[in-house]
């Protein structure tokens, strides 16, 4: 966990800044800057004589928000640990192969479906988990080599795109009230869960604590262990959550649904785009959130505008780097008088 | 332990893990029952053991550069099109491409020690940046051809007294690894070390933390160009050469027990590493496991090789320090090869 | 308990009024495909449960048959069709906008077969504008992506599926709308679409290389199969083929391996095989892309390139006329992508088209491949593009 560090150290430099982004939290830089995404795309999409916000653009970013949202959730629980976990990808296509398995186009099977998925994707987490605890495993080295082991696995067991949902559990892809599709306000609603249980509970403060500094935590008698295997297994959770949306979504389990879509390190992207802190301690649900519809949004507007998909690319990589960049200054600033936020 | 003076901590294993690897070869391959079928694996590791004693100076000094994939892909895309199959454009396009990698690590170390953005988004937002404007500049698939003379370093050999015929790129590799381990005997190397496992104090000595770590990321972006003209070279154009290979070099620096975060570890453990990575594969291919199975095979022994590392240490720490030592994964003193 | 309570969602959202939702009639129910048992694959009798024989006697038949239609446009060529009257669909007057989504450009395949395709649109002025929305690989954008088209006032919605069971329900969304929808490329399961177009398909392609090997390599000789990755179902059609023909063809294939498209990787596997096996005889490959560098290793190797099968990428035709190699080139047309936009324009005119619009798929053998070489074009640019006579020619392609 100590390999994302870097640059935590305070840094006893100067810097003087104008007063203006110092009160802000990058929580609000974040919704800010969606807002002026959402007003800037409306102007560019408006000039071609289309419309961003309609019904069916509103229905597109809150569809492209869903599971990478649900993933991204996950991913702000293992990162604020001082963690990460590069296994979700894989995580998502397997959960989505157990779940439409398991149903077989059978109603009365949406249930046991749904659980084995789930407790599928805990009992991956709580691998992660415990290779990182117990056997003091560097996250990024253990959720890879998981994620290698669920590859592996994958490729000789699957030959593509299996089982089958029956069409009851298919609802939940693609019913809408509105223009907003139902599994987004599924999703903001584990979102608002996960919200309570990192600011409201005892365990989620714990993750605060392990993810500010392990050492201090440990000192003051915060079960460290406990806490970081629980954010993997939520952040499994999460994971298997989006497998099983995707599942109703497509109609059957497809193995490389989440690689393709690149999850993993889409989803870090999203957390951190969310002023998340990389190193952890720092950060929370509402960001990562706020990341996700920038990101949707993004690629909303992209789509109207007809951008080369390679130019997409180049478009991201400087989002996050600049974002980032951002939270980092604001932050040094803070330091710099002797702040804490 | 004394029998082993000039190993750095951590260097041991993966050399006895290598070893074991080329007697399993010898075994189940016939092909290595003689030198050339060494040499042969050696030039097929070389580009990957370069691209990990780059790796290993940025993880050594605390980072991560996950951008050198995408940059290989860059510099063979970036050589097609501009040698364009013309032998007389090789010289100054290959010196372009090393300018180039060195100009991907410079922005990569100055945002992350000027803009102080964790390297690891950095490098990732470099890595969609590089996949994305190489594709736009070529119009999505790459164009152009490698020139003859390009293509030697990667697939050709040169004649060496006593030795015979060695791949250029055996020579070249063996050069980088004697310079990168007399740079880390240095007081570069050991402050580089030393800013990875504890930055305030190197600050407080009046070291240039940000100097070292710029230079790291200058030094990994350099040997990715190298390693892509090695790749484009050995297999010449292609729109995926560098597909994953980040990851495959992390894994390689972890396996040589390099600690990720940096502090500790020594960059021949780390080119050892790469090469045991790539001698697995090849024992898992003569061996006839199913290509589908090779990789959850390579997370098994990742997840075994950091284990027993980390493990390890762990005990040989408590051995020793108990019950001072407040963190066992971060012994105090760095060490080099 | 959960689609109970999907049901008090939906009753309760209704009472709110706005709640609708997009999930297709279940008029064509999606079960049935064929690939939908997953499981650990069935390896009895060494046949792989891709292989069908009905399917693989079919495009083995297609392959001798005559196409209908012009001659020298293989694009506008179809083989046995059946067609189908499109009236329904006709809208005539111009003033077209064709949408597109596509599963990605991600590959120099794509790629060729996408700059094709824009050129084919610039042909026909009745088209006003040609709407595309790329999924950049992933299903779940393809969903949104085809949700939108349809939400657009498209004349005609063209789409080549990411996956085949996953995209099936978005496609039947999207012949809801009552455009005519032309799906190619890979295919889905209903048919619902107005046409399916594709080049007669992977078993074909699989036996071609088969077939010629068990023609050049002498009886017993060793042959080295080469794969991409598995479970990908035209990969594994190619592959299903070669085996079949493998089998009884008295070739001993030594080995299979996954290359994953890796050039470096395909040079390292050829080079061990080269030094275990002393002599390999004969490469088959189910894809084209890394031929050049499988035989590179035999020269780097020091012997003579063996009997191979690449595909109609540049490099390895040129390779190929080179150096006289021993070779055939079965291919996957990209002139493939110039079809839907024809097919779209018939079916707006209200001609006919057939339900299932099979493109001639053919091979290059030595005798025609000087034709085929085109030394000013990039190195992965695919020869069987049927571009050459578009007007732009070559420049979007260089």
């Amino acid at each position: 966990m100590s390999a994302l560090e870097e640059n935590t150290v305070p840094v006893t430099r100067k810097v003087t800044r104008p007063a203006f982004h110092r009160r802000l939290t990058p929580v609000a830089i974040v919704y800010i800057a969606l807002a002026a995404l959402l007003v800037v795309g409306s102007v560019l999409v408006g000039l071609r004589g289309e419309v961003l916000l309609d019904q069916a653009g509103i229905l597109n970013i809150f569809t492209r928000a869903t599971a990478l949202g649900l993933v991204a959730i996950g991913q702000t629980m293992a990162i604020l640990t001082g963690s990460l976990d590069l296994s979700v990808a894989y995580l998502v296509g397997l959960t989505s192969l157990i779940a439409a398995e398991t149903m077989g186009g059978r109603d009365g099977m949406i249930v046991p479906g749904v659980l084995l998925a789930l407790v599928v994707a805990a009992g991956v987490g709580l691998v992660n988990g415990l290779v990182i605890t117990v056997l003091k495993a560097n996250a990024f080295i253990a959720t890879l080599g998981v994620a290698l082991i669920l590859r592996g696995y994958l490729e000789d067991t699957y030959t593509g795109p299996a089982g089958d949902v029956p069409r009851g559990f298919q609802h939940l892809g693609y019913d809408r009230i509105g223009p907003v599709p139902v599994a987004a306000l599924l999703m903001l609603a584990v979102a608002a869960l996960s919200w309570w249980y990192l600011s409201r509970t005892r365990p989620g403060y714990h993750m605060y604590a392990v993810g500010g500094d392990i050492e201090v935590a440990r000192l003051s008698v915060v079960p460290t262990r406990r806490t970081i295997v629980t954010a993997h297994v939520l952040c499994s959770v999460a994971a298997g959550l989006t497998g099983i949306y995707l599942a109703s979504r497509l109609g059957s389990g497809a193995p490389y649904v989440g690689t393709d879509a690149g999850y993993d390190l889409e989803s870090i992207a999203a957390v951190v785009l969310g002023g998340t802190l990389l190193a952890g301690g720092r950060g929370g649900v509402v960001g990562t959130i706020g990341g996700v519809f920038i990101l949707a949004t993004l690629d909303t507007i992209f789509d109207d505008l007809e951008v080369d998909p390679f130019f997409k690319d180049v478009v991201r990589g400087v989002v996050l780097v600049t974002a980032v960049a951002l939270y980092a200054r604001r932050m040094t600033a803070n330091r710099a008088r002797g702040r804490l936020t | 332990m004394t029998w082993r003076p000039r190993l750095a901590e951590g260097t041991a294993p993966v050399l006895v893990v290598l070893l074991l690897l080329l007697v399993g070869l010898a075994i189940a391959g016939p092909a290595y029952d003689e030198p050339s079928g060494y040499l042969a694996l050696l030039k097929r590791a070389a580009p990957l053991m370069i691209l990990a004693i780059g790796q290993y100076f940025v993880i050594v000094s605390g980072g991560f550069d996950l951008s050198v994939g995408a940059l290989v892909t860059a510099g063979v895309v970036i050589a097609a099109r501009l040698i364009n199959g013309s032998e007389s454009a090789t010289a100054w396009v290959i010196l372009f491409v090393l300018g180039f990698g060195l100009l991907v690590g410079l922005v990569n170390g100055l945002v992350t020690t000027k803009l102080l953005v964790p390297s690891f988004i950095v490098t990732l937002g470099m890595l969609l940046v590089l996949d994305g404007a190489i594709f736009l500049w070529t119009g999505g698939a790459p164009r152009g051809a490698l020139s003859a003379g390009f293509r030697m370093f990667g697939r050709g050999a040169v004649d060496v007294p006593v030795l015979g015929a060695v791949p250029w790129s055996v020579l070249i590799l063996l050069a980088i690894l004697a310079a990168a381990a007399l740079f880390m005997r240095g007081g570069t190397g050991r402050a580089l070390v030393a800013a990875g496992d504890n930055e305030a104090a190197v600050r407080l000595s009046g070291g240039r933390v940000d100097r070292l770590r710029l230079l790291a990321f200058v030094l990994s972006g350099l040997l990715a160009a190298v390693a892509s003209i090695l790749l484009g070279g050995f297999a010449s154009v292609s729109a995926q050469v560098g597909n994953g290979l980040e990851f495959r070099a992390i894994t390689a620096v972890v396996l040589g027990g390099v600690l990720l975060g940096g502090g500790r570890g020594s960059v021949v453990a780390a080119a050892a590493g790469a090469l045991s990575l790539e001698a697995l594969f090849t024992l898992l291919n003569l061996l006839g496991v199913s290509g589908a199975l090779e990789s959850a095979v390579q997370g098994v022994i990742i997840i075994a090789a950091v284990a027993y590392a980390a493990l390890g240490s762990g005990v040989r720490q408590r051995l020793r320090l108990w019950p001072k030592q407040r963190n066992p994964e971060r012994p105090a003193q760095p060490a080099s090869s | 308990m959960i689609n109970r309570w999907a049901v008090v969602v939906v009753a309760g959202a209704l009472a709110l009024a706005g709640c609708s939702s997009d999930l297709p009639d279940d008029k064509a129910p999606s079960a049935g495909s064929p690939s939908s048992s997953g499981g650990s694959p069935s390896s009895d009798a060494g046949k792989s449960k891709f292989f069908d024989q009905a399917e693989y006697d079919r495009q083995l038949a297609f392959r001798n048959a005559t196409p209908e239609g012009p001659d020298g446009k293989p694009w506008e060529q179809m083989l046995q069709p059946e067609m189908v009257d499109t009236a329904k669909f006709a809208k005539p007057g111009g003033n077209y906008t064709l949408c597109f989504s596509n599963a990605s450009v991600d590959n120099p395949w794509r790629q060729v077969g996408y700059k094709t395709m824009q050129q084919e649109v610039k042909l026909h002025p009745e088209i006003a504008k040609f709407t595309v929305l790329d999924a950049e690989a992933k299903d779940d954008k393809q969903i949104s992506d085809i949700q939108s088209l349809s939400g657009q006032n498209c004349s005609a919605i063209i789409i080549s599926p990411n996956t085949t069971a996953t995209l099936t329900p978005a496609v039947e969304q999207a012949c809801k709308t009552g455009v005519p929808v032309i799906v190619f490329d890979r295919g889905v399961n209903t048919d619902c679409q107005a046409t399916f177009i594709h080049p007669i398909g992977g078993f074909a392609f699989g036996a071609d290389g088969a077939e010629f090997l068990k023609e050049k390599v002498k009886p017993g000789g060793k042959v080295l199969a080469l794969r991409i990755l598995p479970g990908v179902d035209v990969l594994e059609q190619r592959w299903a083929a070669a085996n079949e023909i493998f089998a009884g063809s008295g070739l001993n294939v030594v080995g299979v391996e996954f290359t994953d498209g890796d050039a470096a990787k395909t040079k390292g596997i050829v080079t061990d095989y080269i030094q275990r096996e002393g002599q390999i005889d004969g490469v088959w490959m189910d894809a084209g892309a890394t031929a050049v560098a499988a035989a590179e290793a035999f020269q780097d190797a020091g012997v003579d390139v063996p009997a191979i099968v690449g595909e109609d990428q540049q490099d390895f035709l040129r390779l190929w006329a080179d150096e006289g190699l021993t070779a055939v080139a079965p291919t996957y047309p990209t002139y493939q992508w110039r079809t839907p936009i024809i097919a779209a324009l018939k079916i707006l005119k209200g001609e006919q088209v057939p339900k299932e619009w099979v493109l001639p798929q053919p091979r290059i053998t030595g005798d025609n491949v000087k034709e085929y070489v085109k030394q000013d074009m990039p190195p992965l640019h695919y020869a069987m593009c049927g571009c050459e006579d578009m007007p732009g020619y070559p420049g979007p392609w260089k």
